[in-house]
């Protein structure tokens, strides 16, 4: 499980913030992500967010609360937002949820330009 | 259609654990299941299955069963003849008022937090049949069971 702030880090290239989360993704754990991703957003509201989820290990229905939050934060003040290169425990509980239908999942391995 | 699992299949090997409603269990708790069914030598997708679905129940537990409170959730493993991994999740708490909508993809009490309404969706779809039992007050056990490859 995530237990701090350690395990997202970000990167900004032009307008683009790319967000990476690894780890573990619960109830608990979700949590601490949840506020250390909104205030990032808040303070800069990057026209574009990637989450970039390649290294989550487990994700379970809190990690669909946890997508679709932050999907709908940016939407707000009109940001774009995509989900980047999900990891197969990712991918299994969003394809359930549908959520591929409503939020765009990036798949690259090449670097992502702002 | 799912079929019905055999329920009356001879114990093999059994555990019961107790932890108390802290959301760092939710961790705990599907690593230890997981730990004690490796024995079995489930295949990698039957081990995340177990996983989430035990993660789903313990997270109900925690967050809509004891609220703002700490109480007990009690665990039962039983690894059954014919690979069969019976896991029992018992609380104490608030108990559901309507199983059959609770169980209903994206329904959700909690409307001020993030959940997704899926927790009971997801256990049904990662085992192979679901059980919910619950009396208001009283609290609520949910029983998962699962087939393991042969």
């Amino acid at each position: 499980m995530i237990k701090n702030g350690g395990l997202v880090t970000y990167e900004k290239k032009n307008e683009t913030l790319l967000i990476h989360v690894s780890g573990e993704i619960d109830h608990h754990s979700a949590a601490m992500v949840r506020k250390s991703i909104d205030d990032r957003i808040l303070a800069e509201r990057p026209e574009r967010v990637l989450l970039e989820l390649s290294s989550v290990d487990f994700m379970d229905s809190s990690g669909l609360g946890l997508i679709m939050g932050r999907f709908a934060l940016v939407k707000q003040y009109c940001g774009t937002f995509a989900v980047l290169d999900p990891s197969p425990a990712v991918v299994r509980i969003m394809k359930l949820a549908g959520m591929e239908r409503m939020i765009s999942v990036l798949r690259t391995k090449n670097k992502i330009e702002g | 259609m799912k079929n019905r699992v055999d329920f009356t299949a001879a114990i093999e090997n059994e555990m019961e654990w107790r932890l108390p409603s802290l959301s760092v269990n939710e961790g705990v708790a599907r690593a230890g299941v997981a730990l004690f069914c490796a024995q079995l030598n489930p295949t990698a997708l039957e081990l995340a299955d177990i996983k989430c679905a035990v993660s789903e129940a313990v997270t109900n537990c925690i967050v809509h069963a004891y609220r703002d409170t700490v109480g007990e959730i009690r665990i039962t493993v039983k690894l059954c003849e014919g690979r069969l991994v019976c896991i029992e999740i018992r609380d104490r708490g608030c108990g559901i008022a309507d199983v059959k909508q609770a169980r209903e993809p994206l329904f959700t009490t909690d409307s001020e937090g993030e959940r997704s309404g899926m927790g009971f969706t997801v256990m049904e779809s990662f085992c192979d049949e679901l059980r919910v039992s619950s009396r208001e007050g009283r609290g609520t056990t949910v029983t998962l069971l699962k087939r393991l490859h042969k």
